[in-house]
């Protein structure tokens, strides 16, 4: 679904924040990206949509990366950023819902038949007239993977999914992101230093240290390798440290 | 809530008010557009001492804001800042033209100040149609007529998300500000000591928001075009009702009706 091959990049002015990064995620899989801050989780989420140019080959959905191609892979992957407030700029949620559809062809009737039925999936009908800076927290956080669900992506991109959130909201993320998973395979990315949410919601884990991939494996091996994560700048999840 | 979060609110209510449903909010968007424009272009196409010509044309906002529901007082409340540019655009007028046109009673009135009174009405006609229009239309609808008459891409893009990025930079004001004085006990305003910081954080922060927002809307297919805001059905009386609008405007750009009423009368 995903694959990089000998991905570097840096910043214009700055240090080079991805060094040589090579890995593939396949279809249906449940991959976390953790790492400290400034490890090049979110660079990478960036670099798989073709939001800044790298250099090595990046391939999404067998379509490699390029300028004919962007739109194409943009609309297979369903990006959901860190901050909802940077994500939504329609005045109401079902605008912006409808607002990627019918950019991609779909009639705005379909589109909003489609926006309803995701509202549905997410038990968030309520919000649907709900102007965006009207919300929560965590409504602005569901609303906005709404957003991307209603585009039909064959990947979901997810940036700190859970900061921000309240415990209770946080149990809905996970729930959803199961859900969705039950319904459709999707395939799903989450970049967090959440580590409890990784292993409640994924079956993979990857740690980037410094632009450089440290560790990809299981999530129940990895996330219990106390040396590991501490060479990496990361803790146990607290239900593994027994606090 | 400080004085950023209130202008943000205040933007926010005419993106509210452009949602609402009256007769001149169904009128397709394209044809209040070329009403609005064409009405515009008349209005400040009165000659500078035609004070008894261009005093006919507020007739089309005065019906309008009756059709359409906004109050007019919302319309000078927003636009007051505004106001006073236009007032302030035509004031030297009466000591520059001091030749005297009509007497009113004994009074002289010269041409400055007909020419001030006329160009302050061309101010506040157009200012309060263009208001009518925005709080009638929303802005995707506004962009999407723009690209119907081949208005370039680039500026419709710019336009909106010139639109957008007001709403990014108030909000970043607004917690920029709450921020400064949480640990500015007592002060008023922000002191000139910081401005230059807070200036230059504030254009790092909203245009790093800017950005985002942008990524944003490239990931969800936007390329310039306005294809989601098609929406609802427009009223069938759109285009007669904007032609006949653009006709008595004509009329009335070429005679002067209360010139001729006031004739017929006396």
């Amino acid at each position: 679904m995903i694959r990089f091959e000998n991905v570097s990049y840096t910043y214009p002015g700055a240090d080079e924040v991805l060094h040589d990064i090579s890995f593939s995620i396949e279809r249906g899989e449940k991959v976390g990206l953790i790492g400290a801050n400034g490890a090049g989780k979110t660079t990478i989420l960036k670099a798989a949509l073709g939001l800044i140019q790298t250099t090595g080959t990046i391939t999404v959905g067998g379509l490699p990366m390029s300028r004919e191609n962007l739109s194409e892979i943009r609309k297979k992957l369903g990006y959901v950023l860190q901050n909802s407030d940077n994500q939504m700029f329609m005045p109401t949620v079902i605008e912006d819902m409808i607002f990627g559809s019918v950019n991609y062809g779909m009639s705005r009737d379909d589109a909003e038949k489609k926006a309803d039925e995701v509202l549905k999936d997410l038990n968030i009908e309520y919000l649907k007239k709900r102007q965006n800076h009207r919300m929560s927290g965590g409504e602005k956080r569901l609303a906005a993977i709404a957003t991307v669900l209603t585009m039909e992506p064959e990947a979901l991109l997810m940036d700190e999914p859970s900061s921000a959130l309240d415990p209770k909201n946080r149990r809905n993320l996970i729930n959803l992101l199961k859900r969705l998973w039950d319904k459709s395979r999707i395939t799903y990315v989450i970049t967090t230093h959440d580590l409890d949410l990784v292993l409640d919601t994924c079956e993979r884990v990857i740690i980037l240290n410094n632009g450089r991939i440290a560790a990809d494996g299981p999530a129940e091996v990895i996330l219990r390798d106390q040396a590991l994560l501490e060479a990496n700048d990361l803790e146990l999840p607290f239900c593994f440290a027994g606090r | 809530m400080n004085k950023a979060e209130k202008a943000e609110r205040e933007i926010l209510a005419i993106d509210g008010m452009s949602k609402g449903d009256s007769a001149v909010h169904r009128m397709s968007p394209l044809s209040k557009l070329l009403l609005t424009i064409v009405y515009i272009v008349i209005t400040v196409s009165f000659n500078k001492y035609d004070i008894t010509g261009i005093f006919i044309m507020i007739l089309f906002p005065v019906v309008g804001y009756v059709a359409s529901g906004v109050p007019v007082s919302t319309a000078f409340w927003k636009l007051r800042i505004v106001l006073p540019l236009v007032c302030a655009v035509g004031i030297i007028n009466p000591f520059l033209d001091r030749e005297i046109l009509f007497y009113l009673g004994n009074i002289g009135v010269s041409g400055g100040v007909v020419s001030f009174i006329t160009l302050l009405m061309k101010g506040v006609f157009s200012l309060l149609a263009s208001f009518l229009l925005v709080s009638t239309t929303p802005v995707e609808e506004i962009c999407r007529a723009l690209r119907q008459v081949h208005f370039p891409k680039i500026l419709t893009s710019l336009f909106l998300l010139t639109f957008r990025y007001v709403h990014v930079l108030l909000e970043e004001v607004s917690i920029m500000t709450d921020a400064y004085h949480l640990r500015s006990p007592g002060q008023k305003g922000i002191h000139i000591s910081a401005w230059g910081s807070f200036l230059g954080q504030l254009i790092l922060r909203s245009s790093d928001r800017a950005g985002q927002l942008y990524d944003s809307m490239l990931l969800r297919g936007f390329q310039g075009e306005f294809y989601y805001a098609k929406g609802r059905k427009s009223a069938a009386y759109s285009w007669p009702v904007a032609i006949i609008c653009i006709a008595l405007a004509v009329t009335f750009r070429f005679l002067n009706i209360a010139a001729i009423f006031g004739g017929v009368i006396i």
